[in-house]
């Protein structure tokens, strides 16, 4: 019984999803949270610091929509600024001194198109994420849990592995975007999805991601689904040299 | 009212529009200059296409801007054709147009140019091929203008026009920007100099990654430049944004841009910074 893409595009959009909140509670309830880009603010959209998994001390970064209406518009209802971006790879470089591994969790409709982030320069901070996260010298797993949403989801999602739940979209722009600028037409947004090739399945045969995490109702076993696809990604990578993790992510994006 | 009556009125006086006149001027014949409203002749344009009155630079081709650019250049992978990963419908009428209109490949046009005996990697996006949009075969041919200066010991210069990533290539087009990106990193760790210049328009997923990525960055007067659309900025804030936002000259003012330069002075511009702003190559 196979989701049709706008099926797996309103789940992926979904409440009943699990949030980064759930998974910092969770998976690391020792995390201790890294405020501040130190250049100019503390973006809410982006949760960082650091904790402990399976005893080794791992950087731990989420994207989050937070709750209720005042947080959700603090956090631009999880739309990285500029600074959120530059606090990720804060955060991702101090991880690499420390060859501490970096796990990314995201759920974004995208960076955020406002005012105060265009004139921070939002292209210039995802631009910078992309330069410097392909080369650090630790390992780089990204989970996606909702929305993946163009290059506000990909600075997040450019090093060593990307796995998407099951019921998450990963896509260029949102389909009603996609079809109302290649078609000026909004309601063949199911058209569009079909089209994108935005499910885990068909990223998964495009080879852009590493694999699909079950995701059932319960999200205990959600929760336990995502730390085991973790633990073993996490000792294979952790196998190889710097070169070798810095060639293999280089080759990652190559072969597109 | 006696005000009512007066007959001098500017309304009386006014000129009436000659409604003909569209027809007895030929087509293209004035051009409107969308940043100051300055309608000039068309012939009055020389190879240089800008605006005598504030200096904007025209969009225009990755070829016409070779005439003026370089001494010389021995274009690199000029075959490489845009590819259809999503099998979008009439896409393919849609680059054979492109083809015909920009007279290249893809919309990126890359080769080993020379300027005053200086040798270095040139690519010129190309506004005229589906706005400049980043498809997977111009990701591949920046990757390779990368990889091959990095090989070769070369700095590289990349002029920029884009609408962003290639929407009819959906998710192959969005991963391009991290794969230009990893190459345009080994070129920077091998010490070698990378000069962006951004044209009208450099915005989206082209902003968000090469565009960005220099050592210096340039840029031509009015050129916009941003991340996310003006009619998309404006509803997520619900009001209205100034103009010039976007405009190269308000970049600048925050931080992101070296210098704005004239069209007609990239060159000696260019010249210099290749000799002094990297390691010296002759």
């Amino acid at each position: 019984m196979n989701k049709s893409a706008m099926e797996v595009v309103r789940a992926a959009r979904s409440e009943k999803h699990i949030t980064g909140h759930e998974i910092r509670k969770v998976l690391f309830p020792d995390f201790f949270e890294l405020h501040g880009d130190r250049l100019s603010g503390d973006d809410p959209a982006i949760v960082g610091g650091i904790a402990t998994f399976h005893g080794k001390a791992v950087t731990v970064i989420t994207t989050s929509r937070g709750h209720g209406i005042k947080e959700r518009m603090e956090k631009h209802f999880g739309q990285p600024e500029p600074s959120g971006y530059r606090k990720a790879l804060r955060l991702i470089k101090n991880a690499a001194k420390f060859h501490r591994p970096v796990l990314l969790f995201v759920d974004t409709a995208g960076a955020y198109p406002g005012k105060s982030a265009e004139e921070n320069g939002q292209g210039q901070a995802i631009a910078q994420n992309l330069l410097e996260i392909g080369q650090v010298k630790t390992p780089v797993i990204t989970v996606m849990y909702g929305e993946g949403g163009s290059g506000g989801a990909l600075a997040l999602a450019c090093g060593d592995e990307v796995w998407m739940m099951e019921d998450s979209i990963f896509s260029v722009l949102s389909p009603e975007g996609f079809s109302s600028i290649l078609w000026k037409d909004s309601s063949k947004v199911e058209k569009a999805a079909e089209m994108m090739k935005l499910t885990p399945n068909d990223l998964l045969e495009l080879k852009i991601i590493e694999g699909i995490i079950d995701e059932p109702n319960d999200h205990t076993t959600v929760l336990k689904n995502i730390d085991q696809v973790l633990t073993t990604e996490l000792a294979k990578l952790q196998q190889l040299s710097d070169d070798e993790l810095i060639q293999r992510r280089y080759n990652r994006f190559r072969k597109f | 009212m006696k005000l009512f009556q007066h007959k001098n009125t500017l309304t009386e006086n006014h000129i009436k529009a000659d409604k003909a006149a569209d027809d007895k001027v030929p087509d293209g014949l004035i051009k409107r200059c969308p940043k100051c409203g300055e309608e000039i002749f068309a012939d009055k344009l020389d190879e240089y296409a800008i605006c005598p009155s504030c200096d904007y630079g025209f969009r225009i081709s990755a070829k016409k801007r070779l005439t003026w650019l370089v001494d010389n250049l021995d274009e690199w992978d000029a075959e490489i054709c845009p590819s259809n990963p999503l099998d979008f419908p009439n896409y393919e009428e849609k680059i054979q147009k492109a083809q015909k209109i920009s007279g290249i490949n893809e919309s990126v046009l890359t080769g080993l140019a020379t300027i005053a005996n200086i040798k270095f990697a040139l690519g010129i996006m190309d506004p005229n091929f589906i706005m400049g949009s980043l498809g997977q075969m111009t990701g591949e041919k920046l990757t390779r203008l990368f990889e091959r200066a990095t090989e070769q010991h070369l700095p590289v210069v990349l002029f920029t026009a884009s609408g962003g990533a290639r929407m009819q290539e959906g998710i192959c087009s969005l991963v391009q920007m991290a794969k230009v990106s990893n190459s345009v990193a080994r070129h920077n760790q091998a010490g070698l100099l990378y000069i962006t210049v951004l044209t009208d328009p450099t915005t989206g997923g082209v902003t968000a990654s090469f565009a960005s990525q220099a050592d210096i960055t340039l840029a031509e007067p009015h050129a916009m430049v941003g991340f996310a659309g003006r009619r998309v900025i404006e509803q997520t804030i619900h009001e209205k944004i100034r103009p010039d936002l976007q405009d190269a000259e308000n970049v600048l003012k925050h931080g992101f841009i070296d210098q704005i330069i004239k069209r007609q002075d990239e060159k000696a511009t260019l010249t210099w910074l290749l000799r002094n702003g990297g390691e010296y190559h002759e």
